[in-house]
């Protein structure tokens, strides 16, 4: 599906600056459960929707904002490549826009980079409803400040993404994974004795029993890999990434509050009632239980990193609180690039 | 010159009461302001723009860091912050208003955590001594860019610097996870974190490459990567360019994400294999060198495969490094191309453009083509793997007006590869060098919206004045210069 609204989605920008409204931004609304609940005229970006251009020997895609990650992907897997970043969709639905505007990336993340790491240029539309471009379609570019990498996780809040032009890669030639039964402090161990040495790693989970590390790359490197690491190869390898990338593996079943905490990989095992899962090689972990958010969040904090409440839970604050001064930097950057505060106010913090 | 600020007549500072006001918070030794103390600061690496400083101040504590930036910004004094001065778009250069801040002393490695596999480093640490620190751990720091012996870390996350392994392992901006700065107005803040993204806004992403207009940076903490088991390059010649380019796109098509992919033209491989005798085939009209690197196996597995595609693509040679020793040989004349085109040339001006690579035959051809017009020689050293190309203009500075013409020229190219979507700098930065390039590469709200991010961080202006991002004025004057002219380049880009 191929369809160009830029124009009609620029008109309401300039409508909402000029009365001051506004806009809750929509794109598959797959991520609706995600940051601050927030009141606003719906601007639905959905109908923005194709791939623009791809060059599978440039390793570049463009796509508008409104395509469905399900038609990128295809379309990459047809030519033997994908988005390095194993993105979740949480839904059908799920479009580029949303998933640049919540930076989320799977479990190939800490291997391969982020959404933020392959974002190579951007088409927005500012709060004065002026469009911009950002970045390009090539790999280097350090031409003015790079707003392309601030529209990831983001959260809609800096502009309205039109295009996104990503860096893809190729598939591996042979995907594999692996798995033995350990404690938690032997899991954490392993990970990242293993990610420091030149092993093919792609994804590495620990879900309270077994450690599950994917291997990734030429037959021989797999191969290789497969002896050095032992233990068992798992049979539905494809089945189980997907299960533990879109949270439908049994640790995420029930609907208590799901806390996400992005730690240092080799920090220690939390001492938290309830349960975790490890993924990222240890580096994201999800956590289910009883504690207060104080608590989880100062964890998180010395553990070199953040939490978030990421879903089912309070949703009056799920955002690390921000420093004095941080937070003037996010105020003055959310005045220069929307005056009017009119894009997803309030999504991400109360104050802006 | 073309080096001249927009905003110099903004600022009038007072010499006296800004050193009297330095004094009290460093020592004499690191307040430079004799004319024949400043002098060595009075450029970067990009040598033909030149200015000397009014004051260096050379601090070694961050609480002296911040006391000198509190007085900048009371007396309303420019700062440039500089680290090893290696830069070569004149980012570095001094406001001659201002206060150079040199950052030389921030020289010490402070911890490397091998568990986690990650550095803090001062930002006055060389990139080459980062890996060479994480070296007995069989760790390293990956970005390589050509002047790692000596460039510093500092103006690395500055410029966002990348090398020779950037397709694999990504560029500054890849491979960091946080960052001390110091805001103009003084206070020391902490941006990213241990973990892989922190809360907020990606403003580690915004600071690197932001090129010292945002803040100053004091401590840098950089991912380690495990080195790999070993690394193998081939070269291979062709008997014409376009060919070469086609390889390239051969070699990814097949799946292989080399970890260097590098291609030199005639005259750059003449000059190289002059130089230090690396047995380049001089006869041929392009070579490629192409690195794989991983464990044991993988780097088997792709080194046949891209021998093999090399061969298809119409290589008339292909050769892979037996050893270690030959593998540095391949390398070293690729690494030496810059010194080499200067041994061949009284001076030379490297560009920094980068272009989708598969319009490398039409800009080479245009290149040619200025180069023609222009009468100076272009030896072509080109990033191929990531499109972006570093074509050296040849010149003789002491020739009236050989320089202005350089520039233009060099400006000439920028174009064409803006022209072709690509972009007036890859890796070396907007600085002053480019910032007439950056009116054709953006629109005017391009360029306001940069305004208004930059005002977000130092609404008065004073980090590294009139760099990076024209004022709308400028280009407005440089616009015109092109109509007076009459060579309006692309009249199907929106212009001001």
């Amino acid at each position: 599906m191929s369809n160009d609204i830029s124009q009609s989605l620029q008109q309401s920008v300039l409508e909402a600056a000029d009365k001051g409204t506004a806009l809750k931004i929509v794109g598959g609304n797959s991520k609706a459960f995600y940051g601050r609940e927030t009141e606003g005229e719906i601007l639905n970006i959905a109908g923005h929707s194709g791939i623009l251009n791809y060059e599978p020997t440039e390793l570049v895609v463009t796509a508008r904002a409104g395509t469905t990650l399900a038609e990128l992907e295809q379309t990459l897997a047809d030519n033997n490549q994908m988005l390095p970043f194993e993105p979740p969709r949480f839904g059908e639905t799920a479009t580029v826009g949303g998933t640049v505007a919540t930076n989320f990336s799977g479990p190939r993340r800490p291997y391969a980079g982020a959404v933020r790491d392959h974002v190579l240029g951007v088409k927005i539309i500012n709060g004065k409803g002026e469009i911009l471009h950002f970045g390009g379609e090539v790999m280097k570019n350090v031409a003015g400040y790079d707003l392309t990498r601030l529209m990831a996780g983001a959260m809609g809040s800096l502009g309205i993404l039109l295009e996104v032009s990503f860096k893809v890669i190729p598939v591996p030639q042979k995907e594999i994974t692996l798995y033995r039964n350990c404690s938690i402090d032997t899991a954490i161990q392993t990970m990242n004795d293993w990610a420091a040495r030149p092993y093919p790693i792609t994804a590495s989970v620990f879900d309270g029993h077994n450690l599950y590390m994917r291997f990734g790359g030429s037959e021989n490197a797999v191969e290789a890999a497969r002896k050095k690491f032992g233990g068992d190869e798992l049979n539905d390898s494809i089945d189980y990434w997907q299960r533990i990338k879109e949270h439908q593996h049994g640790f995420f079943d029930d609907d208590t509050p799901l806390w996400r905490l992005s730690v240092a990989p080799a920090s220690k095992p939390f001492d938290l009632p309830g349960k975790t899962l490890l993924d990222w090689g240890g580096a994201q972990r999800w956590y289910k239980g009883e504690a207060a958010q104080e608590i989880i969040r100062r964890t998180a904090r010395e553990a070199g990193g953040h939490a978030v409440m990421f879903r089912d839970g309070d949703r009056s604050q799920p955002f690390q609180p921000l420093e004095p001064v941080i937070m003037r930097l996010h105020k003055n950057l959310k005045q220069a690039m929307d005056p009017k505060n009119i894009f997803n106010p309030g999504r991400l913090y109360a104050k802006f | 010159m073309s080096a001249h600020s927009d905003h110099e007549h903004e600022f009038t500072t007072d010499r006296t009461t800004l050193v009297n006001a330095l004094r009290k918070v460093l020592a004499a030794d690191a307040l430079l302001h004799q004319t024949e103390d400043l002098k060595p600061y009075e450029c970067d690496g990009l040598s033909a723009y030149r200015q000397l400083p009014m004051v260096v101040a050379i601090p070694s504590t961050i609480e002296q860091v911040q006391a000198v930036m509190r007085i900048c910004n009371e007396l309303n004094v420019p700062v440039v912050a500089r680290g090893a001065g290696t830069g070569l778009s004149g980012g570095a250069l001094p406001h001659e208003q201002g206060v150079l801040l040199s950052l030389a002393k921030f020289k010490s490695i402070l911890n490397i955590d091998t568990k986690n596999r990650s550095a803090v480093v001062q930002p006055g640490v060389r990139n080459l001594a980062i890996s060479e620190a994480a070296a007995k751990h069989k760790l390293y720091y990956a970005p390589d860019p050509s002047s790692q012996i000596a460039c510093s870390i500092g103006g690395n996350v500055a410029e966002n610097s990348g090398g020779v392994h950037c397709l694999k392992y990504g560029l500054t901006v890849h491979n960091i996870l946080k960052l001390k700065m110091v805001t103009i107005e003084g206070e020391l803040i902490t941006i990213g974190s241990e973990a892989l993204d922190s809360a907020g806004y990606d403003l580690l992403a915004l600071m690197t490459g932001s090129e010292g207009m945002l803040g100053v940076i004091v401590e840098v903490t950089v991912k380690l990567l495990p080195t790999p088991e070993r690394a193998q390059v081939l070269l291979a010649a062709f008997d014409d360019v376009v060919k070469a380019g086609e390889a390239v796109g051969n070699i990814i098509a097949e799946g292989i994400i080399p970890a260097g992919l590098e291609m030199m033209d005639k005259l750059s491989i003449q000059a190289a294999e002059d130089f230090v005798h690396a047995g380049y085939p001089t006869d041929a009209e392009a070579i490629l060198l192409c690195e794989v690197d991983g464990t044991n196996e993988e780097v088997s597995d792709h080194i046949n495969a891209v021998r093999e595609i090399l061969e298809r693509s119409g290589a008339t040679e292909v050769r892979t490094a037996k050893d270690e020793a030959e593998r540095a040989n391949f390398w070293k004349g690729r690494k030496a191309a810059f010194p080499a085109v200067g041994r061949i040339s009284p001076d030379y001006y490297c560009m920094d453009g980068t272009i989708p690579r598969k319009h490398l035959p039409e800009v080479l051809k245009g290149i040619s083509d200025l180069s023609d017009e222009y009468g100076l020689k272009v030896a072509n050293v080109f990033h191929a793997g990531d499109g972006n190309l570093h074509p050296l203009i040849l010149y003789n500075a002491n020739i009236e007006g050989e320089l202005e013409r350089t520039e233009e020229f060099g400006g000439k190219i920028l174009e064409l590869c803006v022209e072709y979507g690509g972009n007036i700098t890859g890796e070396h930065g907007v600085g002053m060098e480019k910032i007439n390039q950056m009116c054709v590469q953006f629109d005017s709200a391009e360029l306001t919206q940069f305004h208004a991010v930059k005002h977000a961080f130092d609404h008065k202006g004073l980090l590294n004045p009139g760099k990076a991002v024209p004022t709308l004025h400028r280009c407005a004057e440089f616009g015109a210069m092109h109509v007076h002219h009459g060579e309006l380049p692309f009249p199907e880009l929106e212009r001001f």
